[in-house]
């Protein structure tokens, strides 16, 4: 990368990029909680199955819910080693995050294929419908995280990621723990309390 | 500066970003005026066979969308962009080449929505697309899609200015400007910028849900298969009562701008016209459902949501008293801004007084859908929002274009647009009383409405005239008037205090702010005049960026996929990456060069900090 990553630092002590970040991620609460109402109000409401009794399995959720909750534990790991200046941590967890985020993506993909083997589409009723549309957008944003966590890992692969850039860490960081969040108030919400 | 059209192509100056907002949406307004001439034109006698009556749905439905979207919220967009950086005695905005991407993708989207006319599918739903109207069964042509998609892309251009101006204006401001000390305009620019950040994702959602089931098949708005409509219209109007505000408040902003510069006297009680344009957007997230007493609700819900919307009407009429009172013994200069600016306070007053009268659900439940409402929306959007952009147009012109416009020819435009929208809309009233209904394309004579609706379309042509002695007066301007000096009205503010138009880096040294009307200050003498710092060797400003054009392409490519083809959305997306990428690693920390500012003194002895303080990213 040619550009230094020199902070701007504004008015507020904050830097730019950091409080965009945060005024999207403010955005991004009202996204999904319209999307978890819609669940919510339409919960119980399918006039035929499959239901979520029938369909969901929790223990299985369980194992990916934990694996992407250890992701965001990478994730400080990996902003850690990068404002210590440590490229081996710095490559060793920016892998790992993304890879973690994977594994992830991996079981809703197995999720939803089985759903679909199920009998539960988008179109069978309004619990597939509203199922498929909050996590497929939740699976989405892992996604985006995963392509750009895994964008600054082959920087710090080519030695681009010095201690002045941890802030573009941070920011992906932010991110990713928000989309970790998001993923525990589905899970409580759509899984647990069914 | 880079110049040509590839200069224009390729700009991130928030200024020129600023210029190409206004003209697109100036024209768009004339877009949008035209097919409401149309309407107008197909209303003025009963059994009226100007258009189909497809042709008519199609019309109120484009002249709704497009005059919210497409001319007032871009019109208000291109005030944020260059006025608020200059408000603020900053470079420019915090993210510049975003900037320039909000801009491109409101382009495309205002095109692709519009490009709907010439394949024969324009939306047809009225703007607020009710389901299941819009679903796949009753409307089963590309109508419904063009208006889905491109309301996506305007709101993905919305919520990128969005997070932009809150950053800009929170983080950007010269040293010594507190909160307390910004221009009104800029907080209502940022209580705006809030509104859209959370409000437009709802709306996201609703048109996701719209989409999928529509492509995909889905039954979110189906009731055969346990759907609810209403859900699309909590969702619109949970977005749609806040985008209100987000139209209102800018000119809100602009008139407190206006009123204290030709009064001669500061704001009257500026932190309660804060205060009050902060409760405005808080409680605007409270009562969508007065867009909804006819649907049963229940009376419980029902009083509750009239309850919240009476109670907006006090900070708003606070606002008002606010203003009169600045009038209040002020010096007063008559000028053509000025009298936008008061045919905004009785505009928007006679606006909100019908409001108040259908915030009460058993009156709603006479006028809903009645062309009383066209005529109380008329009264904030036009009365309001249009003649308070108009207020900022005659302000801030010389500023921009470094150009005076007529005066005379102003009062001619000011009278010509009062007399023909009262002319206009003030019969509505009458008609939606006497029960015409809204989105009817035409009906019967000797219902007693005859008289009026002639009455009211002779009235749209006074107001055209008035809307052609402004594109007059604007041209007249730019081939042959007098050049604008860097403070024509006396201003109180900093946008006055660099020359007009300004140069590209604003500011030679960041200014220090010490009072709320600095400029006045600095005139008056009760600013201390520091010892002015040597002028920087350098400027250092965003290069031009060709990326914010390139992903806008993208993301228009992949919207033109969705109705066509898979593989262009395919396409359309690796486009976008591929910006996007670009532009991640853009060169951008060292531009070829600094600016070089001339050494001249610095205008109007504003005296600053070094330049490097809070530099655009
Ligand atoms: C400039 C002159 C204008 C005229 C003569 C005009 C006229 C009209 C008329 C006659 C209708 C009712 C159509 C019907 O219900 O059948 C209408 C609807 C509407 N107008 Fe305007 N209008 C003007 C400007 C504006 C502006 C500046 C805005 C917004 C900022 C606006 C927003 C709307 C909206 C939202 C509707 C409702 C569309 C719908 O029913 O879906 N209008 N206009
Ligand atoms: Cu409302």
């Amino acid at each position: 990368m040619t550009t230094p990553h020199e902070a701007v630092i504004g008015s507020t002590g904050l830097d730019h990029r950091k409080m965009g970040v945060w005024a999207f991620l403010g955005s991004e609460c009202m996204f999904f909680g319209s999307l978890i109402a819609t669940y919510l109000v339409y919960k119980g409401r399918s006039p035929s199955g499959p239901t979520p009794h029938e369909i969901l399995n929790i223990p299985l959720t369980s194992i990916s819910t934990f694996v992407l909750l250890m992701s965001s534990l990478l994730m400080v790991l990996a902003l850690a080693a990068v404002q210590r200046g440590d490229a081996l941590g710095a490559r060793l967890w920016l892998f790992g995050t993304p890879f973690f985020g994977m594994i992830f993506l991996g079981f809703q993909v197995y999720e939803f294929a089985t759903f679909v083997r199920e009998g539960l589409t988008l179109q069978v009723n309004l619990f597939g419908a509203s199922f498929f549309v909050l996590t497929g957008f939740h699976g989405a944003h892992v996604s985006v995280g995963v392509v750009w966590l895994l964008t600054l890992w082959t920087l710090a692969l080519r030695n681009r990621l010095t201690r002045a850039d941890a802030l573009i860490v941070e920011i992906a960081g932010l991110y990713w723990h928000f989309v970790d969040i998001v993923w525990i108030v589905i899970f409580t919400l759509v899984y647990l309390i069914q | 500066m880079t110049r040509g059209v590839w200069g224009w192509i390729t700009t991130v100056d928030h200024k020129r970003i600023g210029i190409l907002y206004g003209v697109t949406a100036f024209v768009f307004l004339l877009v949008g005026g035209f097919e409401a001439a149309l309407i107008r034109l197909q209303l003025a006698r009963p059994d009226g066979a100007v258009v189909s009556a497809g042709t008519y749905n199609e019309l109120f439905t484009m002249h709704g969308t497009t005059m919210v979207f497409l001319a007032v919220m871009p019109l208000n967009a291109a005030f944020f962009n260059y006025i608020v950086p200059l408000m603020l005695g900053a470079r420019d905005v915090a993210f510049p080449r975003l900037n320039a991407l909000s801009y491109w993708i409101f382009l495309f989207g205002s095109l692709f929505l519009n490009a709907s006319f010439f394949v024969n599918a324009a939306p047809n739903a009225g703007w607020f697309g009710y389901a299941n109207l819009t679903a796949k069964q009753f409307s089963p042509g590309a109508n419904i899609d063009f208006w889905v998609i491109s309301l996506q892309l305007l709101g993905v251009s919305s919520l990128i200015a969005g997070f932009n101006f809150i950053v800009t204006i929170l983080n950007m401001r010269a040293p010594g400007m507190t909160f307390m000390r910004m221009p009104v305009f800029v907080w209502m620019t940022l209580v705006t910028q809030f509104l859209i950040v959370l409000a437009f994702p709802v709306i996201t959602v609703g048109l996701i849900l719209l989409l999928f089931d529509r492509f995909f098949g889905t039954n979110f708005y189906n009731p055969g298969a346990g759907g609810n409509p209403l859900l699309w219209q909590h969702l619109f109007w949970l977005f749609g009562h806040p985008e209100v505000y987000i139209l209102i408040l800018p000119a809100m902003g602009i008139v407190s701008e206006v009123l204290p510069t030709f009064a001669r006297k500061p704001l009257f009680g500026y932190p309660v016209v804060v205060y009050s344009g902060m409760l405005i957007g808080l409680f605007g997230f409270g009562v969508w459902s007065h867009h909804m007493f006819t649907v049963g609700l229940g009376a419980v819900v029902d009083s509750a949501f009239a309850v919240g919307t009476m109670l907006i009407g006090i900070p708003t009429g606070v606002k008002i008293f606010n203003w009169i009172a600045t009038l209040w013994g002020g010096r007063i200069r008559l000028t053509t801004a000025l009298w936008f600016a008061l045919g905004f306070i009785a505009m928007f007053l006679m606006g909100g007084l019908s409001g108040i009268m259908h915030a009460a659900p058993p009156v709603d439940m006479q006028q809903q859908d009645s062309y009383f409402v066209v005529a109380h929306l008329h009264y904030v959007l036009v009365g309001g929002s249009l003649f308070g952009i108009f207020a900022g147009l005659y302000y801030w012109w010389p500023k921009m274009t470094g150009r005076m416009l007529s005066e005379r020819a102003g009062r001619w435009n000011f009278w010509l647009m009062f007399v023909g929208f009262n002319v206009t809309f003030f019969p509505m009233h009458f008609l939606g009383l006497l029960g015409m209904p809204r989105r009817i394309y035409t009906y019967a004579g000797g219902l007693g409405w005859d008289l009026w609706n002639l009455v009211s379309t002779v009235g749209v042509f006074i107001l055209a005239l008035g809307i052609l002695v402004f594109i007059g007066n604007a041209v007249a301007s730019l081939r042959s008037a007098a050049p604008a000096p860097a403070d024509p009205w006396d201003g109180r503010t900093l946008e006055w205090a660099v020359s007009s138009p300004p140069p590209e880096y604003n500011f030679r040294n960041i200014p220090t702010v010490h009072h709320r009307d600095e400029l006045w200050a600095l005139k008056a003498g009760r600013a201390p005049v520091e010892a002015a710092p040597p002028p920087p060797r350098e400027i250092h400003l965003p290069p031009p960026s060709f990326y914010p054009i390139v992903v806008a392409a993208g993301v228009v490519l992949a919207a033109t996929g969705a109705l066509t083809h898979l593989a262009l959305v395919v396409a359309g997306a690796l486009v976008v990456v591929f910006g996007a990428y670009r532009w991640a690693f853009e060169y951008r920390s060292s531009l070829g060069g600094g600016l070089r500012p001339p050494s001249d003194a610095s205008p109007r002895g504003l005296r600053g900090q070094s330049p490097r303080s809070s530099g655009p990213r």
